[in-house]
């Protein structure tokens, strides 16, 4: 089985490299997209940009996480007492995923800072990540949502049988086991943010993409786009093979646990 | 029986889903210490009646009365209510996540505020009480339905309820789990604890109870001691009632 399997993909890709190289255009693609002294010349500015891509990911998910929940939290709220929180929950995801995040980038980034109102940061770095965050936000409430309703309805009932509070209850007995059910779908959202961190260089951010673009523009060659995208699979491929391995593990033990 | 105080008092309790009338009209007391075991078919309203004492069903008309407190009346804290009686169900719904010394220690630490040794104290005790004290570090999913059941009990115990309100507490139960789980409620009712028990098994409700109540299309038909209900019972649905428990081989 092995045997075949990697006899084929051997063939396979060796044919498919053979296409490309022996193209009559191959010499042009090598020069534009992938020359070695163009990569070295690009790669520290490239890499310096993505160190940032990797920061502004860190404390946007972070943020997303925390804000994400609350939103989940604030929307699962049983009784007419909290229906004006169930329904600003509610209009704050309905509009924000209704929104482009490109375009919430571009109002917030330039937008705000242009207003130039005292106190208020003028910074196009913050006010690209608060826009990724905001975006993020209602994605991932979405996510836990779902696993806050995945939870059987005898738990919220037994753990208010005993006294706890609405809010009790989803901090102790929801939130923990909705988490768990949804691990996998809040590790493929990373993934994707990880990658979307890239677009607030349309804020002039210095990130990883807007110094191969920099780098571009002088010299009308491409390999820097070659290096980000090197840079951002190295990331997102293990975090999604991380992922596929979870959810398999949280299926097995699933399936243990019934038998 | 002498006249102890009235423990829970339900007076003219109905409710409906839609157009279905679950309770019509449902006058029950019971008075401290007392155990009294609701029987009827499935659909009779039995498990609804429970649920709402403990208040996690609305009700329609009628009052709930907790000792003296009406505590169907709005203003009352549903939250204190309920820390003040323990419900059991047919599904012992553990939290899967937490250990059975966290099941059992959760609500006396968020809802009572005790700090974790006092809670955990009370809780060890509990578990060694109903010999259950090395599945304390256990996760529920290690335990035998009958275990889980007992620490579902043990949970709500954990909460030095005044009344205890039991749902069917061995109908999801292997027939021979189903011993252990009534002999923890025997003791229970051994230390003086007020019990309104919904069940099947009519022979526990026989030796056990002190009153039985028969409840038939959502009001109560007939109650009185055991031996009188299951006995000789006056009225025609419960005799029909219980002809159809002997022909299944219950009674």
């Amino acid at each position: 089985m092995v045997l075949i399997s990697t006899a084929s993909t051997v063939v396979f890709v060796g044919v498919a490299v053979w296409a490309v190289l022996s193209s009559d255009t191959w010499p042009r693609v090598r020069e534009q997209f992938f020359s070695a002294r163009h990569f070295q010349e690009v790669w520290p500015a490239v890499l310096r940009g993505f160190w940032l891509d990797v920061q502004m990911f860190v404390v946007a998910e972070v943020l997303i996480l925390a804000a994400a929940l609350i939103v989940a939290a604030a929307r699962s709220l049983r009784g007419p007492v909290f229906f004006p929180i169930r329904a600003l929950a509610v209009v704050y995801v309905d509009l924000v995923r209704g929104i482009p995040l490109l375009l919430m980038i571009l109002v917030l980034g330039f937008g705000i800072p242009a207003l130039d109102i005292p106190g208020v940061p003028r910074s196009a770095l913050f006010w690209g990540v608060t826009a990724l965050v905001i975006s993020y936000t209602a994605y991932t409430a979405e996510i836990y949502r779902a696993g806050i309703e995945s939870v059987h309805e005898s738990q919220r009932m037994s753990a208010q049988s005993l006294g706890l509070t609405q809010v009790q209850a989803l901090r102790h007995v929801l939130v923990p086991q909705a988490v768990r059910n949804v691990v996998p779908a809040l590790l493929s959202s990373f993934v994707s943010l990880q990658k979307d961190v890239a677009l607030v260089f349309v804020l002039g951010v210095r990130e990883g993409v807007r110094e191969a673009q920099i780098y571009n523009s002088r010299t009308f060659n491409y390999t820097g786009f070659i290096a980000a995208t090197l840079l951002f699979l190295l990331v997102s491929i293990p975090v999604a093979r991380f992922t596929d391995w979870y959810s398999q593990r949280v299926r097995r033990r699933r399936q243990a646990m019934s038998s | 029986m002498t006249q102890a105080p009235s423990r829970l008092r339900i007076a003219g309790l109905s409710k409906t889903f839609g157009n279905l009338p679950v309770l019509d009209d449902v006058n029950l007391e019971l008075r401290a210490h007392e155990v009294v075991c609701l029987i009827g078919a499935s659909g009779s309203g039995k498990s609804t009646l429970l649920k709402a004492v403990n208040l996690l069903v609305p009700i329609d008309r009628g009052e709930i009365f907790l000792d003296d407190l009406a505590i169907t009346n709005p203003d009352v804290d549903a939250n204190q209510v309920r820390s003040r009686m323990g419900i059991v169900f047919q599904s012992f719904n553990l939290f899967p996540h937490l250990t059975i010394l966290d099941n059992v220690t959760l609500a006396p630490r968020k809802v009572l505020k005790l700090d974790r040794a006092a809670a955990e104290g009370r809780a060890v005790e509990l578990l060694r009480r109903f010999d259950l004290l090395d599945k304390v570090k256990d996760y529920p999913d290690r335990l035998s339905g009958g275990q889980q059941q007992r620490v579902a009990i043990i949970r709500s115990l954990a909460m030095q309820p005044e009344l205890m309100l039991l749902d069917e507490v061995t109908s999801a139960l292997d027939p021979v789990l189903v011993g252990e789980v009534l002999e923890c409620i025997r003791e229970l009712k051994g230390q003086g604890m007020t019990m309104l028990i919904a069940t099947h098994e009519m022979g526990f409700a026989r030796n056990t109870a002190d009153r039985v109540a028969f409840l038939h299309g959502g009001t109560v038909w007939e109650q009185g001691p055991p031996q009188q209900v299951l006995g000789e019972p006056q009225r025609s649905e419960t005799q029909e009632f219980l002809g159809r428990i002997v022909q299944a081989g219950r009674l």
